[in-house]
């Protein structure tokens, strides 16, 4: 890559920040450059972030109906899976799925509900009392 | 320890390569990214479908979290205190000895926890290396090297990223350099570290690490149903790209930087030939970015307008390059 094709599509996921890549001046020399990032960079990361977001409304409207706790939609929110959130939370698959019941939740100890606050970085207010909108 | 060498904060591409350059040059070693990155046998390739990452097969284009730095005491006779902690009072205390006495260190964190970076950045990545090289109050001055100015953090979220849970769990990791040697014999590391990335990129006994794991993930792409599932290949594909992009470097951004140490390694040991190769692998970089391109287009396109065929015969062309830049390194006999 020549410094001349360093992408600067100044990206929105950078927020404004640049990031240092190697590229070859007119003479073959390697120089580190800044970049303002490259679109397929900001479309590859949208796309997974589009598809937690996806996932967290549907988590949204079935924690309305009762059919799942607010765990799963804070999960998607920011951006983990069920063994992502488990490996996070310390526990296993299994344990967490079994939190995604809102019976089960209901009954959880006030200790696993503030460590779950803590890593979705809410209240344990918040997490409680899942106000049912996105 | 007395004559260390004021932090002057760099941005570099990647964190692991840029922290130890940056720690090295603190103790008197001054060496560029790519030449840590070279030296330490930073480069790899490695594709396995059996080991997930958010329901996606593990990619990636360089070595595991923690190589650079093993690799600097193995080639660069670099001996570095490291810690791990069960306890996280511990690890703060001790964090703030060393830096109230003047040290710089280098820490493992999970970007999650990290709030200077953008929200959209922060996964659960657990490996990212920054440096600690001085406190105000309960702030923490931060080098972390893939940002272009120094920053700051609370006791607090920097203690929560230190001990994040999950794959590769930092435990508090710490290192600083205990013993630096300023007058190593570069050629010779030089020679070591090609040797041994030659070796594991051209003769790896399994089928998913080197070049034949470039070709494996060809084969993977080109078995794509897009008929089937096209939400699937798109979210692989983008996968793929993201694996590239993750940590920062750009599109080939680890090849690019292992050719511009081939480049400086060229030059420092007289050989035309490195720089040859040095050309060849730039060539391989741009191929991997054309590739991303193309995988981005298809994550993009609204309809199964593309053809996964041509995208694996994009990332064939990479493996056929890199083999080349191998095989020429293999024939120098360094």
């Amino acid at each position: 890559m020549k410094i001349s094709e360093v992408p600067q599509d100044d990206i929105k996921t950078m927020q404004g920040e640049k990031k240092a890549v190697y590229a070859v001046d007119d003479q073959g020399r390697y120089a580190k450059i800044t970049t303002k990032g490259w679109e397929p960079e900001e479309i590859v990361l949208n796309q997974v972030i589009g598809e937690f977001e996806e996932k967290a409304r549907g988590a949204a409207s079935r924690v309305r109906n009762n059919q799942t706790s607010p765990i799963e939609y804070f999960m998607y929110k920011n951006w983990m899976d069920p063994l992502t959130l488990a490996q996070a939370m310390g526990l296993y698959r299994w344990q967490v799925k079994r939190h995604l019941k809102p019976g089960v939740f209901k009954k959880l100890d006030d200790t696993t509900l503030a460590e779950y606050a803590r890593l979705f970085r809410v209240s344990v207010d918040a997490l409680k009392n899942f106000p049912g909108e996105d | 320890m007395a004559e260390l060498k004021p932090l002057e904060h760099r941005q570099y591409a990647h964190c692991e390569s840029g922290v130890v350059s940056a720690l090295l040059r603190c103790h008197g070693l001054d060496l560029s990214e790519p030449m840590v990155f070279g030296i330490t046998g930073g480069l790899t390739f490695a594709f396995i479908p059996f080991i997930k990452i958010t329901n996606m097969p593990l990619i990636s284009y360089r070595m595991i979290p923690g190589a650079i730095i093993k690799g600097a005491v193995k080639n660069l006779d670099v001996k570095f205190n490291t810690r791990r902690y069960g306890e996280k009072e511990k690890a703060l205390a001790e964090l703030t000895n060393l830096v109230d006495r003047g040290e710089m260190v280098g820490l493992q964190t999970s970007v999650y926890w990290l709030p200077y970076f953008p929200p959209e950045m922060r996964f659960q990545f657990n490996a990212h290396n920054l440096i600690v090289y001085g406190r105000e109050g309960k702030e923490f001055l931060v080098s972390d090297p893939v940002f272009e100015h120094p920053v700051r953090i609370k006791a607090e979220d920097l203690q929560n990223a230190r001990f994040a849970r999950g794959t590769f769990a930092p435990k508090g990791f710490m290192y600083y350099p205990a013993r630096v040697n300023p007058s190593i014999d570069l050629n010779e590391a030089i020679r070591k570290a090609i040797k041994r990335t030659v070796h594991m990129m051209l003769y790896a006994p399994v089928p998913f690490i080197g070049v034949k794991g470039i070709h494996y993930l060809g084969r993977r792409i080109e078995r794509l149903n897009t008929r089937e599932d096209l939400k699937y290949v798109r979210l692989f594909l983008g996968h793929i790209v993201r694996m590239q992009e993750e940590i920062g470097t750009g599109g080939g951004g680890f090849r690019f930087m292992y050719a511009a140490f081939l480049q400086e390694a060229g030059h420092l040991i007289g050989s035309t030939r490195l720089e040859e190769a040095s050309r060849m692998m730039t060539e391989a970089g741009d191929m991997w970015r054309q590739f991303a391109l193309a995988c981005a287009r298809a994550c993009k396109s609204k309809t199964a307008d593309f053809d996964v065929r041509e995208i694996a015969q994009l990332v064939q062309k990479c493996a056929t390059q890199e083999k080349l830049v191998f095989s020429l390194l293999k024939s120098m006999k360094l």
